[in-house]
């Protein structure tokens, strides 16, 4: 009588990306090669000319439902250095407004013949709906859906642990602030258990912590110089000014004295563990501005390397979709 | 018209009859069960040998969508659908557009059913003006014109004191008054049962307490009003021991549950369906096997379809963005029988609390297959199946039972000896 699950959304018939919405159910060999690819395309970057032809004569429609700074942009540069024709299009300032609904805006886009569309999202789940019921022939890519996911950014955090300390299966992994309304932090949770974490921790106030997060796999501290001794990694998050409106908190100075990631506190950690945080970052809300600068500190890097995750995700799903639309014609073509 | 339903098994939950007799039906009405009465000709046999006889179901909670609302649903579509699930009364929410809190919509209401209907429709009316849970409604002109139940639905009161005096009203008048438990505040923003699947897919969560908080509070106000309360659409574990509590210590309360709750869980959300997207929402395994528990010993003596048919569109969008309900009422019957084939509860308990349970929670002539009833009986196949979607009556297909194949198969409904559905 319980729902059957289908085949993955987001994988076609050869067990190949042809969506990413989510890190939920890929393996870890899919995500590794994801890592791989990512590597390879560093060096790309790195050239003098950065651009290789892997989808040149693809139109990526970047659709953003919600506003975007930085996602949008390295999204943006992503595709352009894989030669793919590039449009972006706000769409809280746009069609919506007028009353178009989700499905019509899509349809409209898909009609202009797109090949990949990259969304973000206020709703959690919406770009599971997006590829199952709207546009399933375009390739998805999921560029943050509410609280849900923001696999992009979670595999962006994992090539920076990757590069910078290794094999995870010896880390202790610490997630710090508001994971209740992260999707980032839901998309490291899964990434790091996929990948054989060992210890993943999360430290917040309860009031900031989703119910039942033990299900994850991670152990919970609210006590922050309990949580951060001897890891490995610190993934600091962004605590919202709306947080203590909706009484979650009393203030950002109460935060900060509990949980802010000081100087002090990063002594407790493993000598020579990195800092990384998803961006923007609040100086003196959620991490103390010297903290920020120090050498540990990786978060521009993250922003280097997000390009690269892009790149790979971008050129994987595309792949992956042709294959299946071949897959397809052919079947069409034995009927 | 005089008909004999010939060699089928009889259940008949209120006076505990279970025997494999005929029943003579004459100008609606139930004339005789066994013999055939003196001077009876059949004008008409059903030969319902196998099958099994049963009062009409009473579903005392489904939206019709009439006035106000036609592309989900309307009355002729939505009656003709509960006749398909066995249903022979039902009880019509007041959230119709102009709200049910005049006589005149209750009037046209009761005008459709009775020219267009497949089952007899009860309406409960509008507990507060708009439904806004600020002034009372004019509740007995409105009992007058055919209400038999109160309820503001989802929509609280805008605080204790003006609830209060609406129950000590209700109270003077021996009105039924119905409550859904769900506390505004705590449920604010929540699109999915607070717990480890609301927090794995990033959906906002409507925790338990949201309906124990609720719940607590209008029990205490029943006490105090003494006001003829019932409790719809339970859905927690502590929900159904609250209530028992209050029934054991002599508060003479009843309550419902939807078909769907008892079925579904919050495992459903798995992949954002909006099928699933209910209010209030489906909750964990545990709460399901406490509603299960209360079904089974009688704590809540009424499951009803809360039935809420929808048109395309309003499914077609993110979770959070669509609007909550399953249409379900055509399945009363054959859903209430996969709970028997899964050993859930026994065929008789099902329907006793599917027809005479209802009807008495709601003080309904209804429910009982007592020679000199109004002949109200649904006849069907134990051992049939229902392809669900082969046939589909409503006009909201936001059914996530569609393409199962469910067991047993109802072959005939009557209402007033009138036959309003039969296999095809």
């Amino acid at each position: 009588m319980t729902p059957t699950t289908q085949c993955p959304l987001q994988l076609n018939e050869h067990g190949r990306l042809r969506h990413f919405l989510s890190l939920d159910s890929l393996s870890a060999e899919l995500l590794t090669e994801i890592l791989d690819t990512a590597d390879s395309f560093l060096e790309v970057g790195a050239r003098a000319v950065k651009k290789v032809p892997l989808m040149r004569g693809m139109t990526v429609c970047n659709v953003f439902f919600e506003n975007s700074t930085r996602t949008r942009t390295t999204f943006e540069l992503a595709a352009k250095r894989l030669s793919a024709d590039v449009i972006t299009l706000n769409v809280s300032t746009s069609s919506t407004s007028k009353g178009e609904t989700l499905t019509d805006t899509l349809r409209t886009l898909e009609a202009m013949a797109a090949d990949m569309f990259v969304i973000r999202h206020a709703d959690s789940g919406a770009t599971h709906f997006i590829a199952e019921h709207v546009s399933p022939n375009v390739a998805i890519i999921n560029g943050g859906d509410g609280r849900h996911a923001h696999p992009t950014q979670g595999m962006l955090d994992m090539l920076t642990i990757r590069r910078h300390k290794g094999d995870f299966s010896q880390l202790k992994v610490a997630i710090v602030g508001d994971i209740l309304h992260s999707r980032v932090a839901r998309s490291n949770m899964l990434a790091l258990k996929t990948l054989g974490c060992p210890d993943i921790r999360v430290i917040a106030p309860k009031t900031l912590l989703p119910i039942g997060i033990e299900q994850y796999g991670v152990n919970v501290y609210t006590n922050i110089e309990q949580g951060l001794k001897d890891v490995d990694v610190i993934i600091m998050l962004r605590l919202q000014r709306e947080r203590m409106r909706a009484g979650l908190l009393p203030s950002e100075s109460e935060f900060y004295r509990l949980f802010g990631l000081t100087e002090q506190r990063l002594d407790l950690a493993h000598p020579e563990s990195i800092i990384m945080h998803p961006g923007p970052i609040n100086r003196g809300v959620e991490i103390e501005s010297s903290v920020a600068d120090c050498p540990r500190a990786v978060i521009l890097n993250q922003v280097t390397y997000g390009i690269a995750i892009r790149m790979a995700v971008l050129s994987m799903a595309m792949s992956g979709q042709n294959e299946q639309r071949q897959l397809n014609a052919e079947k069409l073509e034995a009927n | 018209m005089r008909i004999q339903i010939s060699g089928a098994r009889l259940i008949d939950p209120a006076s505990g009859m279970d025997q494999v007799s005929d029943v003579f039906i004459e100008q609606g009405k139930i004339i005789a069960i066994g013999q055939m009465p003196r001077g009876f000709s059949t004008e008409r046999l059903i030969d319902a040998q196998g099958l099994i006889t049963a009062p009409g179901l009473v579903d005392i909670n489904a939206a019709l969508r009439e006035p106000g609302y036609g592309r989900k649903g309307n009355i002729a579509s939505e009656t003709r659908a509960a006749a398909a699930g066995g249903v022979t009364s039902l009880c019509c929410t007041p959230n119709t557009k102009p709200i049910l809190d005049t006589p005149a919509v209750a009037e046209l209401i009761l005008d459709q059913a009775r020219d267009h209907g497949s089952c007899k429709v009860f309406p409960l009316g509008a507990f507060s003006q708009g439904l806004a849970g600020e002034q009372l409604a004019e509740l007995v002109t409105l009992r007058d014109a055919g209400c038999v139940a109160f309820t503001n639905g989802l929509n609280s009161f805008t605080n204790n004191r003006s609830l209060r005096h609406a129950l000590e009203y209700a109270a003077t008048f021996d009105l039924t008054v119905i409550f859904h438990p769900q506390d505004r505040d705590l449920a604010e923003g929540g699109i999915a049962h607070e717990g480890p699947m609301a927090s794995f897919r990033g959906l906002a969560g409507i925790p338990e307490t949201a309906e124990t908080i609720a719940l607590a509070r209008d029990l205490l106000l029943v006490e105090q009003s003494g006001v003829r309360a019932h409790f719809s659409q339970i859905t927690t574990a502590r929900g159904a021991r609250l209530i028992a509590k209050a029934q054991a210590r002599g508060v003479p309360v009843t309550a419902d549950v939807a078909m769907y709750q008892l079925i579904l869980t919050d495992e459903a959300l798995m992949d954002f369906s909006s099928l699933y997207h209910v209010q209030p929402p489906l909750r964990s395994v545990a709460d399901r096997e406490g509603l299960r528990e209360a079904v089974r010993s009688g704590v809540i003596s009424a499951i009803a379809s809360h039935h809420q048919p929808h048109e395309a569109d309003a499914k077609q969008n993110p979770f959070a963005d669509t609007e909550p309900g399953i249409s379900s009422i055509e399945l009363l019957l054959p859903l209430a029988l996969s709970l028997v084939e899964e050993g859930v509860f026994d065929l008789p308990t099902a329907l006793a609390r599917l027809t005479n349970g209802p009807a008495s929670a709601m003080r309904l002539n209804a429910g009982t297959l007592n020679v000199g009833a109004n002949a109200d009986i649904v006849i069907f196949d134990p051992q049939g199946q229902t392809l669900v979607g082969e046939d589909w009556y409503s006009k909201g297909a936001n059914c996530p039972f569609i393409g199962h194949c469910l067991p047993g198969a109802v072959h005939y409904t009557l209402v007033n000896g009138r036959i309003t559905h039969k296999r095809a």
